[in-house]
């Protein structure tokens, strides 16, 4: 088997995140969209580290994995602050600095 | 179109199924996570996209990273994501119509050309040399090759990540700190409200929920001696959830007994 086909599975999974995030409206639903996207880019890292024979691909990877746990503990807590003023979790509400 | 020409290993065939048996599934978890209405549904379907990836980590040689996702992705934070949702309210199901006009098209369309631009240039790239493969690299086993690697050429990187996770760790805790704007009540001033305030009706407590025959009552209220519901004996957060029942419908008279035995 070709492993490019990894890579297409990466970018396919990646568009759909990305669709995700524009579409969705709960802001938890846009931020497992975003953690989508970052484990699609880490499964086209995972692979040029196969295709090149190099471990350098999966240490990116890693650190990857760490920075997106970083991003989902700041996030959900922002979530959970925003939730708490304004009783919605939805991305189109919290448009206060817009009016 | 120039093929990458990769063929990895001996391992062709073993890997050639699970692929395809695997990557329709994730593909069609990851749609399903875009179109499903409830959040919760959707966490269940990324925690089977991830577990997917790390089966895919480990099919392609990367086994500490294919552990890894599996601890940190489906276990730490899918659980964390759960949590929220539970926090925030299961029912908060998102309506799925579109607040911006035109844009869920615009954003099928600029999509499907995002994917078909990165699906072709895949399809067209060349490396110019046929693939290596890890065999070599992962020859004193995977995990001491990575973390030969992450302590010396990427120690610094590393470092500065682990001060990356403690600043998160502390900006979570700023963000999640509560401020009481008033001091909590204590003991002694709720007793003195209850018997110098206005009224002595609840000086004794409030009443208890509405005890049925044929029901579960703490969603019912409690009827008062003239037949009306007596309103504070319900819980205020059920009442604010909706989760309550009126009495009308336990009255004496109005209940049908013709019912069959509940399940």
């Amino acid at each position: 088997m070709d492993a490019a086909n990894y890579l297409y599975l990466s970018a396919l999974l990646f568009t759909i995140g990305a669709v995700g995030v524009v579409v969705r409206r709960n802001a938890i639903v846009v931020f497992m969209c975003i953690e989508l996207m970052l484990n699609a880019a880490n499964l086209a890292f995972v692979t040029f580290s196969r295709i090149n024979g190099d471990l350098n691909g999966q240490v990116v990877a890693f650190f990857t994995m760490v920075v997106a746990a970083c991003e989902v503990v700041v996030g959900l807590a922002i979530i959970v602050t925003i939730y708490r003023s304004r009783r919605s979790a939805s991305v189109d509400d919290a448009s206060l600095l817009k009016r | 179109m120039v093929d990458l020409a990769i063929s990895v290993g001996t391992t062709q065939n073993p890997e050639a199924i699970l692929f395809w048996v695997l990557a329709p599934l994730t593909v069609a978890a990851a749609l399903g996570m875009l179109l499903v209405k409830k959040a919760v549904h959707s966490a269940i379907l990324m925690a089977s996209v991830m577990i997917n990836l790390a089966i895919f980590y480990i099919a392609q040689d990367a086994l500490f990273l294919g552990i890894v996702q599996i601890v940190v992705y489906t276990g730490a934070v899918m659980m964390l994501f759960l949590f929220i949702l539970m926090l925030v309210g299961v029912d908060s199901s998102d309506s799925l119509t579109e607040t911006i006009t035109g844009l869920r098209p615009i954003a099928i369309v600029a999509s499907v050309g995002f994917g078909g631009l990165l699906i072709s240039l895949i399809g067209r790239a060349t490396l110019g040399r046929s693939a290596v493969g890890l065999s070599e690299a992962n020859m004193n086993g995977n995990v001491k090759g990575l973390a030969s690697l992450l302590f010396s050429t990427y120690v610094w990187p590393f470092e500065v990540v682990s001060a990356l996770l403690i600043t998160a760790a502390l900006g979570a805790m700023v963000l999640a700190h509560h401020q009481r704007i008033q001091t909590r009540p204590t003991q002694r001033e709720m007793s003195t409200a209850r018997f110098r305030g206005e009224s002595l009706a609840n000086a004794a407590g409030l009443p208890g929920p509405g005890v049925y025959a044929r029901h579960n009552a703490v969603d019912v209220p409690a009827l008062l001696p003239d037949g009306t519901p007596a309103a504070n004996s319900i819980n205020a957060t059920l009442k604010a959830r909706g989760d309550m029942l009126t009495s009308g419908s336990f009255e004496l008279g109005k209940v049908d007994t013709s019912a069959e035995e509940e399940k």
